[in-house]
């Protein structure tokens, strides 16, 4: 047996050495993430500044700080200002609209496509009407959508679910189909039936598809919460944006995109966090 | 007593498109019980395709795939596969892996767990059992795939070239391997190489076949006493047996060869 333990020995030394490189690449601790966002903001400053760009329409980042600190914290005074301390609500509206649109795609995207990649009729009879309506963009759902819905939470719902169904279907349909064969047979072999198979093989072997389309979809998912709060609902992030919009108050729409921004890559790291200790025998399998 | 595995003049014919391959002919096989069978035979001669038929993952074009006599309809525990690929689920630790057939039989962890633990012991696991797949070695995966098998107490073991793909001092350690989990169980085995070595060492009786389409040659008996260890492979007796093989499956390959 000491052979044996040597091998496995070894992968753990060529682990910790491709970590040992992984940091050595990068070298001693530079922020290299930072230097293109502060170029930016630099180019930003120094262009609203110099008046390059039309005065009065293109806020100074230091304006967009001051008004955003107002919006999340609110002002000294009397709150003249809509915006004055209601950041938080509304990112709360959004981001419980996402929630609830992206869970309820994932309820519907991840057992339908698990059907479709599993059983050939129900690829024939449903899987042709979802590429036949896929791309259809949501934005032209939402006529239908507030009509049928009104001016309620349900539209935005609606907006946000379906376009985050369509990646979790799909992806959860490639994945089943990518099942290795071998699997089941062994599955087969060992005295496993339909059901045993699809949820202890079928579904493990497609979860890292799936999880691709779970971070496709939640961020279709912020993209449809701000088209529908734009113009189905009266709150949130979307409908600062375009209510700012209105009353010229471009700071707050700048504002408003880096939080959705913001918010929309805190959503994806989340989800990466999940799926890495889902899927934590794959990482093993990068390192052998 | 029937024998327990029987192929009674099975034909295997593959249509793909307009292409008609004949892959396997007029097999006749017979398996009794705590047999240790070997197929040997070119690669493509459709030795797996023969194997995939026992297991019940394939059906015969014409004859009769029988298990006790009976007609194999489906794959079955009692009918273990060892692939030559290791198709170990690569979400679960070796322990899992290993349960994975008692618990879909509707075990509990109390009435599994030491038979789980007896295994991993005999294929020489022990300290493993938390592994993932991935972290093992090839030989070490292979373990895994005939442990998991062994589990469930089959009647045949059906084993499909598993050491093909391990390289030569681990391909010796794990036929003694096999050899000394045999000698503890004597299950029967239907044991599928091209390897005439390997065949000779671990097997009682050896059906050689023809390059495509497969037909069995010729069954050979391995008379060498047991318990066996690598050790025979130098004997004489085994050396006359090899050379007799060795001509049998030359003719096969050059017949092979010259069709081409």
């Amino acid at each position: 047996m000491a052979t044996v333990r040597a091998r496995s020995e070894s992968v753990a030394d060529a682990a910790a050495r491709s970590a040992a490189t992984q940091t050595g690449v990068g070298s001693a601790r530079v922020p290299w993430f930072l230097i293109l966002p502060l170029t930016l903001l630099v180019v930003w400053t120094v262009a609203v500044d110099r008046q390059w760009v039309t005065q009065g329409i293109v806020p100074s980042p230091v304006q967009v700080a001051k008004s955003w600190h107002r919006w999340i914290f609110g002002g000294p005074g009397l709150g003249l200002s809509p915006y004055s301390g209601t950041w938080l609500a509304n990112v709360m509206y959004s981001a419980r609209r996402v929630l609830e649109g992206f869970l309820l795609a994932a309820v519907v995207g991840i057992p339908l496509g698990l059907f479709i990649g599993w059983n050939r009729l129900v690829a024939r009879v449903v899987d042709p009407s979802i590429q036949l309506l896929r791309p259809v963009p949501i934005t032209a759902w939402l006529p239908f959508s507030i009509a049928v819905f009104g001016i309620y939470d349900a539209s935005a719902l609606f907006l946000i679910g379906l376009g985050a169904f369509y990646p979790i279907v799909v992806n959860t349909t490639h994945g089943v189909r990518d099942t290795n064969l071998l699997l089941l047979r062994a599955a087969r072999m060992l005295g496993a039936g339909p059901g045993t198979i699809l949820t202890k093989v079928v579904f493990r072997s497609a979860l890292p598809s799936i999880f691709t389309g779970l971070r496709l979809g939640i961020g279709v998912a912020w993209t449809a919460v701000i088209v529908a709060e734009m113009i189905a609902v009266k709150s949130g992030l979307g409908y600062v944006l375009w209510d700012a919009y209105y009353v010229g108050r471009m700071d707050i729409c700048v504002a408003t995109m880096f939080s959705v921004g913001l918010l929309g890559f805190a959503s994806d790291r989340i989800l990466q966090l999940i799926a890495r200790w889902f899927l934590r025998w794959r990482a093993l399998e990068a390192v052998a | 007593m029937p024998p327990v595995v029987e192929l009674v003049d099975v034909w295997k014919e593959f249509v793909t498109g307009r292409r008609r391959v004949e892959a396997l002919q007029a097999i006749d096989v017979a398996i009794a019980r705590n047999e240790f069978a070997a197929l040997l035979g070119p690669s493509g001669c459709g030795k797996s395709t023969l194997l995939n038929m026992v297991a019940g993952f394939d059906a015969p074009t014409r004859g009769r795939a029988l298990f006790n006599g009976e007609p194999v309809r489906a794959p079955d525990p009692r009918r273990g596969v060892v692939f030559q690929e290791p198709a170990l689920f690569p979400w679960y630790t070796v322990r899992d892996n290993l349960a994975f057939g008692p618990r879909t039989q509707g075990l509990t962890a109390t009435q599994y767990d030491p038979k789980v633990q007896l295994f991993v012991d005999q294929v020489g696991l022990t300290g493993f059992e938390s592994h993932y797949p991935a972290e093992l070695s090839g030989g070490m995966k292979q373990r895994v795939g005939i442990a998991r098998v062994l589990v469930m107490e089959p009647e045949v073991l059906l084993m499909d070239e598993p050491f093909g793909s391990l390289d030569a001092q681990t391909r010796s350690v794990m036929q003694e391997l096999l050899l000394a989990v045999w000698e503890r169980h004597h299950q029967t085995v239907l044991f599928v190489t091209h390897d005439i070595e390997e065949a000779l060492l671990l097997a009682d009786s050896v059906f050689v076949m023809t390059a495509r389409p497969g037909r069995i040659k010729k069954r050979l008996a391995v008379d060498l006493p047991r318990p066996r260890a690598l050790e025979v492979t130098t004997s004489p007796y085994f050396n006359e047996m090899k050379r007799d093989v060795l001509a049998l499956i030359r003719e096969e390959s050059l017949r092979a060869a010259g069709e081409r």
